[in-house]
């Protein structure tokens, strides 16, 4: 990636790290609540040393209640501040889940304009990590129904930064979604200068011409992998990591698929209303004579969870031999 | 079963600081509520509204507590049986009306029910219909009070007794004790939630109780005195605004109505419970207290039911008379800026 100004190596982790570093140095309406997030710095260490530099009352160790620390997360936003709540892990979420849907996401709604919720909701989700049934989830599906919330999954770091900095912008609330797996395993070179991603807008991180794949988080990468192993067969696939979940970019996908004529879809979460059912019902509607074969869809299992057993996580998770396996059925159809 | 309120005898005025015009601004808030209360459920029953909610019983509570609101600097996070605290901080009789209309005018666009007011211009924060959901934002807003250093401005959050059992209304006393916050929780407890007694809702009756549990002051009072009201609430706001952490205070009242027009409540409780009830209505009482006490005379009284009755009715058609919002403004709102549906 041809980088024009300076720029810093950094893995995922150290991207959201020095993001709410600038964040909380360039605004002091920014807040950081969460669970472990002050003296311990967070369970990942992604916010160790903020409380000594930003004192307490900017990073607040909160005690253990999830619906709280995002209703008084709306709380402070309704009231001028610019709160980053933190979720210890997603799958600690639902707690929540009342606050973030009926709440935060129908604030500006419900008021028709005169109180906004200027929220970022941040939390580390996804499996491959040995996170066992409650460390290990993928909540997007049971958010993305709702209006009013904006859902960013971003996979590098660059567009972690962008993104983060996107939310932190918006003055309406976002649930930011980490991929824990990636965070040490994914690195790149991420501009020092300040700029935001545009929510809403895919990346077509690889082009091609006879088939589309789409994903997110840790298996755009694996997606990538697959799709440059498949140049070596000389097939030709376009990969599109989507980053923002809600709003989706129906542009990016539609035009792609178009192009290709051939649409897989590639996510972690259970393919039962999942993010890709969704895909696949606006392709359909919109674009299905242009289709030359069935969309296909790469998804987890419809069980409740992955396994803590070795066998048990690798079986629900989507080896990127699987994913060129699937690719190449599908461009040879 | 619920008991019956029990009270003092009127008669005896304890001002509490309060001159003539607060006293008299008080009882007039009284009236008013009674007045839009009774002209809700009127509109429900000509067919012109499909939905009203009442809160007779808590006149005298949501009068005092007003008072103790400094109006322009304080924050309340009201829920929806506090139209008398809407009125008593600046809410108008015709935004009320457009309330009760959902018209376009109302602040909210005719969106939410009646009785779920909002205005920034004075401080009284959106609210929505799921019990104790607002709470934990009364904390925020009081978080960021303190994180600002703004000395002199408090947080008053207001719940029926019901709502005390939920989780987050347990999390947000708890954090607003941690971090000693600017903010007074007053529990209506009008002894019903719909049509479940408090015996069916708690082990421990007293939800002041729960104060100590949480390490803040806490106070119970007769919440059918509006001046008995004003002097426990006054006492925790300026606590509030002092520094001096939060205080949970509970007023003891009765929900003469049923829950809401959709709602019987013959099914469920005695009619001899509620007249029980009806003889320390604090309309009639603080009434009593005025006229024997010559802070207002008869004729006064009767003047300014009248001007009530008058200002009842102009804000009526008014409101009746104004638009609701055209089918486009479903989609405005949503974020910020424009907003193409997915579709
Ligand atoms: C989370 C949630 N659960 C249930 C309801 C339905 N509901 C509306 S009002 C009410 C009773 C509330 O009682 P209380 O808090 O004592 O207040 P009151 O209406 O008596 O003033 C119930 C159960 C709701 N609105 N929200």
């Amino acid at each position: 990636m041809a980088v024009a100004t300076p720029a810093k190596t950094m893995t995922n982790v150290e991207a959201v790290r020095s993001t709410l570093y600038d964040a909380l140095k360039r605004d002091d309406r920014i807040v950081i609540l969460g669970e472990d997030v002050g003296n311990r710095g967070n369970v990942f260490l992604i916010t160790k040393g903020f409380i000594d530099e930003f004192g307490p009352e900017r990073i607040i160790d909160t005690p253990i209640a999830e619906a709280s620390i995002v209703g008084i997360a709306i709380g402070m936003a309704m009231e001028g501040l610019r709160p980053i709540a933190e979720i210890q892990f997603a799958d600690f979420i639902y707690p929540a889940f009342n606050q973030i849907v009926g709440e935060a996401a129908k604030t500006r709604y419900r008021s028709n304009g005169e109180y906004t919720c200027p929220l970022v909701i941040r939390t580390p989700y996804g499996g491959g990590v040995r996170g066992a049934l409650s460390h290990s989830v993928s909540i997007e599906a049971l958010f993305y129904h709702v209006p009013g919330l904006t859902i960013l999954a971003p996979s590098t770091p660059r567009d972690i930064k962008g993104l983060l900095n996107a939310a932190i912008e918006a003055n309406d609330p976002v649930l930011f979604l980490e991929h824990k797996r990636t965070y040490r395993l994914i690195k790149d070179e991420v501009p020092d200068e300040y700029y935001t991603v545009p929510i809403g807008k895919a990346n077509v991180s690889k082009v091609g011409h006879q088939l589309t794949v789409v994903s997110y988080g840790l298996y755009a990468h694996q997606a990538l992998d697959a799709a440059h192993r498949l140049e070596e067969e000389d097939h030709s696939v376009e990969v599109i990591d989507l980053r923002s979940i809600r709003p989706m970019d129906r542009s990016t996908i539609l035009e792609s698929v178009r192009k290709t004529r051939k649409l897989l879809i590639v996510h972690e979460d259970n393919k039962f209303g999942g993010i890709g059912a969704e895909i696949s019902a606006m392709v359909a509607e919109e674009a299905l004579f242009d289709l030359d074969a069935p969309i296909r869809r790469l998804c987890g299992p419809d069980v409740p969870a992955m396994g803590y057993a070795l066998p048990l996580e690798e079986e629900f998770m989507i080896s990127t031999e699987r994913m060129v396996d699937a690719m190449r059925e599908m461009v040879t159809f | 079963m619920a008991k019956t309120m029990t009270s003092a005898a009127p008669g005896k005025l304890e001002r509490h600081g309060l001159t003539d015009e607060q006293l008299r601004a008080i009882f007039r808030n009284m009236l008013m509520q009674r007045q839009l209360d009774n002209r809700g459920f009127q509109l429900n029953r000509q067919g012109k509204i499909p939905f009203a909610l009442g809160s007779e019983g808590h006149e005298a509570i949501q009068a005092g507590a007003a008072m103790a609101f400094d109006r322009g600097k304080d924050v309340l996070a009201p829920y929806y049986r506090d139209l008398g605290l809407a009125l008593g901080i600046g809410f108008t009789p015709l935004e009320v009306m457009l309330s009760l209309f959902a018209r376009a005018a109302d602040h909210n666009g005719g969106r939410q029910f009646p009785n779920h007011y909002s205005s920034r211009r004075i401080g009284m924060m959106s609210f929505s219909s799921i019990l104790a959901a607002q709470i934990p934002h009364a904390v925020g807003a009081a978080y960021a009070i303190k994180y600002r250093k703004e000395a002199g401005r408090a947080v008053l959050v207001t719940f029926g007794e019901g709502t005390t059992s939920e989780g987050e209304w347990h999390e947000s006393l708890n954090f607003a004790a941690v971090h000693a916050l600017p903010i007074v929780f007053l529990c209506e407890n009008n002894q019903w939630a719909i049509s479940t007694p408090v015996d069916k809702q708690m082990g421990q009756p007293e939800v002041w109780k729960r104060g100590a549990g949480y390490g803040m002051p806490a106070e119970r009072f007769d919440g059918f005195d509006p001046l008995a009201t004003y002097d426990v609430v006054r006492r925790a706001m300026e606590r509030a605004r002092s520094c001096g952490g939060p205080t949970l205070v509970e007023g003891m009242c009765y929900r003469f109505l049923s829950h809401s027009t959709d709602d019987d409540d013959r099914t469920y409780r005695t009619k001899e419970e509620v007249d029980r009830n009806r003889q320390h209505d604090p309309v009639p009482r603080f009434e009593r207290v005025l006229v024997e006490n010559a802070i207002m005379t008869a004729a006064d009284v009767d003047s300014m039911k009248k001007d009530v009755l008058r200002e009842t009715n102009a804000a009526t058609d008014e409101a009746e008379a104004l638009p609701y919002a055209p089918p486009s403004e479903l989609y405005t709102n949503v974020y910020e800026g424009a907003y193409e549906p997915w579709q």
